[in-house]
């Protein structure tokens, strides 16, 4: 953790109240998020026990699943989802714009521009925290592989029509979730946390009552212990004041609220089987639908604190101004939305179990190019982010203090101009370091030259400077201009092209088997999703 | 019992190797190298003999100075040899060096260099390379340092190949979580040679059996702590290195560890037990007082290379640490006491190097916790085999109890092989040997 | 709990389904276990059911067949007290390996499983490698496996997977650990005579008390697995350490232990500045003055 962090936790913890690590928001926040708030039955690992769903704050969807290992009602529990969900996805999907983008020609080799659809926006998908983003990867493999009556008419246990659909986008958007910079699905406590520093650890952070009790904490109250009360304060019921987030449920709630209410729940629907007559079985069906109902008002109760913690953090993030790079990151999103609307559209099958080894590897290219893009775009966008760089000697600021003009030692001379400039940071430079600055949103490079005597240093200006003799206009600095430059480039360069996979070298094993679909999980009677 | 004879395992194991590469019929030939074993003596020996065979070959290195220095040994071996050195598109790619060398032809289109014996280049640039015949032969240096992921962008280059490294050094890292992948046998983020043996496990496995660069003081300590199962020899024996001073002890602190080390071949130079920021200033002036006393003292290094004692100059120094600010600090201290041309660098930058006395500036030294960085195995392994003759290492008291504090407790992902040693322990297992060869300095 | 019901599952039926799964990754080439022994365990006492499960290994092993110890007891001295271990299971091979097996709920979706869950049970196993070694050094053709086989729920099913963890490195870091715990009687000597923390025949005020003699090293890893944690973080708040924030907090920070000590350096107002911790809070307060920071 950088020092500049580390001394806005402790003036956190002095003044009881969270400090900002950042003067922008660095992710997009989409004008519509859709905040999905799941829970997850206790020592079932995975299976799903209810969840709020919605764009509304002010009118979630509810949705419950009363006995946790009945199957049908786990498909009800997903189908319901699927309702909740697809039909925002595909609202998305279907506004489109034409941009244009270049492809090799498979033929000729040859760059050539095709117009492409563009989706106009994405869909952002808003969950609590880490865990969160972890159970729709989850929900996602689950359903995925799932075969509908359509797909396969002899399917023991066939899926609800749209569930294999949600899994392929739920496993998208935890893939994507992945991406450093990537905004389509995000956890709450990670967006709080990346513009806030607390005054407790970043795992008691991982808390979205007690981290959004730092953040903005009730009048006349300090952060600590409204976190504490967060953490551990009980009514006079034994239950927290503030439930866990999810998706995994407080034990005193399972124990003391929701078994009881399951286990209503199982004895009436027993009796309800067993029922003889009509009226019986009419007199029965109305005590299920009561215990349901009771069921589902304690998970309400569950999750509606939750639900409204996230949308609150929402409005405290959305308080600050978007960064300028953080719409560049978002097109990205949007093309990673569309791709995987088109993939879907051109009946792809659904994502593997795991990824081969060239898909592996281009991902894991892609995200280190994320990861440093991202890291530049923050600091470049936010001086307290560049504050961390330049104390850890990837960048300096300085004023410029004399500028000498000098040329290349070619036939043609370009521009290299001599900058003196007097700095307080301590730049790790060695001799013929590249140092860059933002210059109207493009990188200017530079090298480092020498250290004067007096302690200030010499850069030779590389680029940017127009073909003429003489550099263009504005693209030098000035005495007495102030520039922040940076030792790590701006943009990343282009990755390397992979082979395809069908063309995998021995060292990898080779080609991987024929492109067949992946089997659906075997089901077994006791399965969990 | 038979006497060791260094000299004949080493060459029984180089022949064993090039008859593997040159007349074998595996796709792949790997060779583990432990510190100093003449990894690049066979590196360079191989592609001479693959480029006299009439085989054509392209040799990948993970950085510049690598692929500079390779060039500029086969040169020298071969002067007459057509060597190729394949460089990127930015300013000053290659060592100036390089322009002197009469055979070796320059440029960054692979194009411009087809048909010569021997075309180098790094990893990252042969990525780059497209639409070009492959070569029959290919040799991968530091391939243990290679990352599976920049393996995959270059086998389509070369049909077989040779691969080189040292297992026990610093691991490639990934900027980004790779943790998705772990346990499959083609992990991006894993090392070239780990995928390469999971999906070729029949390949030839040599192992370079002798240290010509570590004394016979190091190389137990070195082999037992860092390749617990692919032990290693000194190719020295305990007598056949000395290293002296000419002027006395002054009875300091750094004199005695100097003196301690110049006899056993280690010194742990102990500060008092005390929490402090990395460049925790005495431990800094320390170090570099011990440099300074090493050069004062006219040091002078006897080996089986010359029969007369060399003087120990600067350069033949180096200084070792974890981080870069230490290094930074160390340096302006050491421009503070008048000295230059030590070699003061962290352990990345230091691996693959070699000098005849180092100084460490202990990872863990007043740390108030340790962290995997701190504890990865290949950054102590780096920082306590660079040298021929002494390791005088710098620390504050404590480290000991400070490892007890963190017991490793490691997540642990299904179907990875094991990788050894652990941190935590090799830390243990060097801590203890040095615990024998300490002087306490209270500055 | 559903834990339960699968180990009970795994080792239904003389543990067929357990053998079948220890057979297929690590059997070696044996025979695959038809009827296995299933010696019975029990006994008075945990030293009782110790020498019981001594006695059953030293049996199967001579057996030369496969057998199914199903919760044996094994015992390890631990920073100078006897302490008793109880692994889900020990399989003898009719080689005389003997193998730990680990039964664990969280599942293997995919051939992965959480890693930090999987390090756990590795480190677990690791102890009861240890304690077999030393029953096997008593015991004639006996060796014990530094790969134990961990056993999950398979994906979103309740069915058994399997999977080997070589334990090696946890062995090597236990074995130091248990050469380097304090001994109990040390840590007792330190406290005040009479300190007790038995719940029978003392209030709460004095068992408080009592916590309160014995020094804690508290940090934020301490939440997740132990009940006290919250009561030495308050004590840790009280007293303003910087690692009730975090361990990693302190790396940069040097001598400079409390919230208050760094943040009155930062302000100029306390330390040397030609200390390098000093000098660096300052720098980074400077730095996050400048760049626009809120100043308090």
């Amino acid at each position: 953790m950088s020092l500049i962090t580390t001394l806005a936790r402790l003036e956190a913890v002095e003044s009881g109240r969270a400090q900002p690590l950042t003067t922008v928001r660095h992710r997009h926040l989409s004008e519509r998020p859709l905040v999905f708030v799941p829970l997850t039955t206790a020592g079932e690992a995975g299976a799903p026990l209810g969840a709020l769903v919605g764009t509304d704050r002010e009118a979630p969807t509810l949705l419950v699943v009363p006995q946790p290992r009945d199957r049908d009602l786990r498909f009800t529990f997903l189908a319901d989802l699927a309702e909740a969900v697809l039909p925002h996805l595909d609202a998305y999907a279907a506004d489109i714009e034409l941009t244009e983008r270049s492809e090799t020609d498979p033929e000729t080799g040859k760059k050539t521009k095709v117009e492409v659809e563009l989706c106009a926006d994405a869909p952002q998908l808003i969950v609590p925290g880490r865990a969160g983003v972890d159970f729709v990867r989850l929900l996602g493999r689950s359903m995925r592989f799932r075969r509908t009556a359509e797909q396969d008419p002899d399917a023991p246990y066939p899926a609800p029509p749209r569930v294999p659909l949600l899994g392929r986008w739920f496993t998208h958007y935890g893939e994507r979730a992945r991406t450093p910079g990537a905004a389509l699905l995000l956890a709450a406590t990670d967006l709080l946390n990346r513009h806030w520093a607390t005054g407790q650890s970043s795992l008691e952070d991982q808390h979205l009552g007690a981290l959004l009790a730092w953040i903005d904490p009730p009048a006349g109250e300090i952060g600590a212990e409204a976190a504490l009360r967060a953490e551990l304060a009980r009514g006079a019921d034994g239950q927290l004041l503030c439930p866990p987030a999810g998706p995994a449920t407080d034990p005193a709630f399972d124990n003391r609220l929701l078994a009881p209410a399951v286990e209503r729940y199982d004895r009436v629907r027993q009796a309800l089987q067993a029922a003889e007559d009509g009226l019986a079985a009419d007199d029965r069906l109305g005590q299920l639908t009561a215990a349901e109902r009771e069921i589902r008002r304690l998970l309400a109760a569950q999750l509606m604190p939750t639900w409204s913690a996230v949308w609150r953090a929402l409005d405290l993030l959305r308080e600050l101004p978007e960064g300028e790079r953080a719409a560049a990151r978002w097109t990205s999103d949007r093309w990673s939305f569309t791709g995987h609307r088109d993939r879907i559209t051109a009946g792809e099958p659904p994502q593997p179990r795991r990824d081969d080894a060239v898909t592996a590897a281009t991902k894991l290219l892609r995200r280190e190019r994320a990861q440093a893009e991202l890291e530049a775009g923050e600091a470049l966008d936010d001086p307290l982010v560049m504050a961390g760089r330049r104390l850890s000697g990837e960048a300096f600021a300085g004023e410029v203090v004399e500028v000498t003009p000098a040329w290349s030692e070619s036939k043609r001379p370009s521009p290299r101009p001599l900058l003196t400039l007097r700095t307080d940071d301590a730049p790790h430079l060695a001799e013929g370091a590249k140092v860059y600055r933002s210059l109207d949103g493009k990188p200017q490079k530079a090298e480092f030259v020498a250290y004067e005597p007096g302690g200030a240093l010499v850069l030779r200006v590389l680029d940017k400077m127009g073909r003429a003799k003489d550099p263009a206009p504005g693209s030098v600095p000035e005495k007495g201009d102030r520039i922040c430059w940076t030792l790590f480039e701006h943009e990343q360069r282009g990755a390397p092209k992979l082979p395809d996979p069908e063309a995998t070298p021995w060292t990898h094993g080779g080609p991987p088997g024929s492109a067949t679909a992946e089997q659906p999980d075997a089901p077994t009677p006791e399965d969990l999703l | 019992m038979t006497v060791f004879d260094p000299g004949a395992a080493a060459t029984a194991a180089t022949e064993a190797i090039l008859a593997d590469t040159l007349h074998g019929s595996a796709r792949g030939v790997v060779v583990d190298s432990p510190p100093g074993a003449g990894k690049s003596t066979l590196v360079v020996r191989a592609a001479l003999e693959l480029a006299a065979a009439g085989r054509p070959l392209m040799v990948v290195a993970q950085t510049n100075s690598q692929v500079d220095d390779l060039v500029v040994r086969l040169a020298e071996k071969a002067p007459g040899l057509p060597v190729g050195r394949l460089h990127s598109n930015d300013s000053d790619p290659y060592d100036k060096a390089l322009d002197e060398l009469e055979n070796v032809r320059k440029s960054s289109k692979a194009g411009d260099l087809a048909g010569l014996d021997v075309v180098i280049s790094t990893a990252a640039k042969w990525a780059h390379v497209k639409d070009v015949e492959p070569w029959r032969h290919a040799i991968v240096d530091e391939a243990y340092q290679m990352r599976s992921d920049a393996l995959l962008a270059v086998a389509g280059l070369f049909e077989r190949a040779l691969f080189v490294g040292d297992p026990g050094q610093l691991d490639p890292f990934a900027i980004a979580d790779a943790d998705q992948w772990a346990g499959l046998s083609y992990d991006p983020s894993a090392s070239a040679v780990s995928t390469l043996l999971a999906h070729n496990p029949e390949l030839p496995q040599h192992r370079l059996p002798v240290s010509w660069r570590l004394p016979a003081s190091a190389a137990p300590l070195v082999s037992k702590a860092f390749y617990p199962f692919t032990p290693f020899r000194s190719g020295t024996g305990h007598g056949d290195r000395r290293l002296a001073f000419g002027v006395a002890s002054d009875g300091s602190a750094p004199d005695r560890a100097l003196d301690e080390a110049a006899e056993s071949g280690w010194a742990l130079l102990e500060l008092p037990a005390r929490h402090t920021p990395r460049t925790d200033p005495e431990a800094v002036r320390a170090a570099a007082r011990v440099v300074r006393r090493l050069l004062d003292r006219g040091g002078a290094a006897t080996s089986e290379r010359s029969p007369d004692p060399v003087p120990l100059t600067a350069d033949r120094i180096a200084v070792g640490t974890a981080h870069r600010d230490q290094a930074a600090a160390i340096r302006a201290a050491l421009a503070e006491l008048g000295v230059s041309g030590v070699a003061v660098d962290t352990a990345n930058r230091l691996q693959g190097r070699e000098f005849d006395v180092t100084v460490v500036l202990h990872p863990l030294s007043g740390r108030p916790d340790a962290t995997a960085f701190h504890l990865e195995t290949g950054r102590l392994c780096v920082l306590a085999s660079r040298h021929r003759h002494a390791c005088i290492v710098v620390s504050r008291a404590g480290v000991t109890d400070l490892l007890d504090d963190h017991p490793s407790t490691e997540p642990v992902q299904l179907g990875v092989t094991v990788k050894f040693p652990d941190g935590w322990e090799a830390n243990h297992a060097v801590l203890a040997h040095l615990a024998e060869h300490r002087v306490s300095h209270r500055p | 709990m559903r834990g339960n019901a699968f180990e009970a599952k795994v080792k239904g039926d003389g543990g067929t389904e357990l053998l079948r799964l220890l057979h297929e990754r690590m059997g070696a080439g044996a025979e695959p276990p038809g009827q296995a022994l299933t010696p019975d365990l029990a006994a008075a006492g945990p030293e009782g059911r110790a020498a019981r499960t001594a006695l059953a290994l030293r049996e199967a092993t001579e057996s030369g067949g496969w057998a199914l110890l199903d919760h044996p007891m094994l015992a390890l001295e631990v920073a100078g007290s006897p302490a008793y271990l109880e692994p889900d299971a020990v399989v003898v091979h009719p080689d005389g390996r003997w193998t730990v097996v680990e039964i664990k709920s969280f599942p293997m979706i995919d051939a992965a499983a959480d890693a930090s869950k999987v390090g756990a049970a590795a480190r677990q196993s690791a102890v009861y490698v240890l304690a077999l070694e030393r029953v096997a050094v008593l015991t004639k053709g006996a060796s014990v496996d530094h790969s134990v086989l961990l056993v999950c729920p398979k994906d979103f099913s309740n069915l058994p997977t399997a999977s080997v963890i070589d334990v090696r490195k946890q062995l090597a870091v236990t074995r130091r650990q248990l050469t380097r715990l304090a001994r109990i009687e040390d840590i007792a000597d330190e406290l005040p005579p009479g300190t007790t923390f038995d719940l029978d025949g003392q209030s709460g005020a004095s068992l408080a008390t009592a916590v309160e003699a014995v020094p804690a090293v508290y940090a934020p890893e301490c939440l997740a697995a132990c009940e006290l944690a919250f009561h030495c973080r308050g004590r840790a708040r009280d007293e303003g350490t910087v690692t009730a924030l975090g361990r990693s907090l302190r790396g940069e920070l040097g001598s400079l232990t409390t919230v208050g000590e760094v943040l009155a350096a930062a302000r100029g107002e306390s330390g040397d500045p030609a200390d390098p911790t000093v000098a660096a809070v300052r720098r980074a307060a400077a730095l996050r003055a400048e760049a626009g920071a809120p100043c308090r």
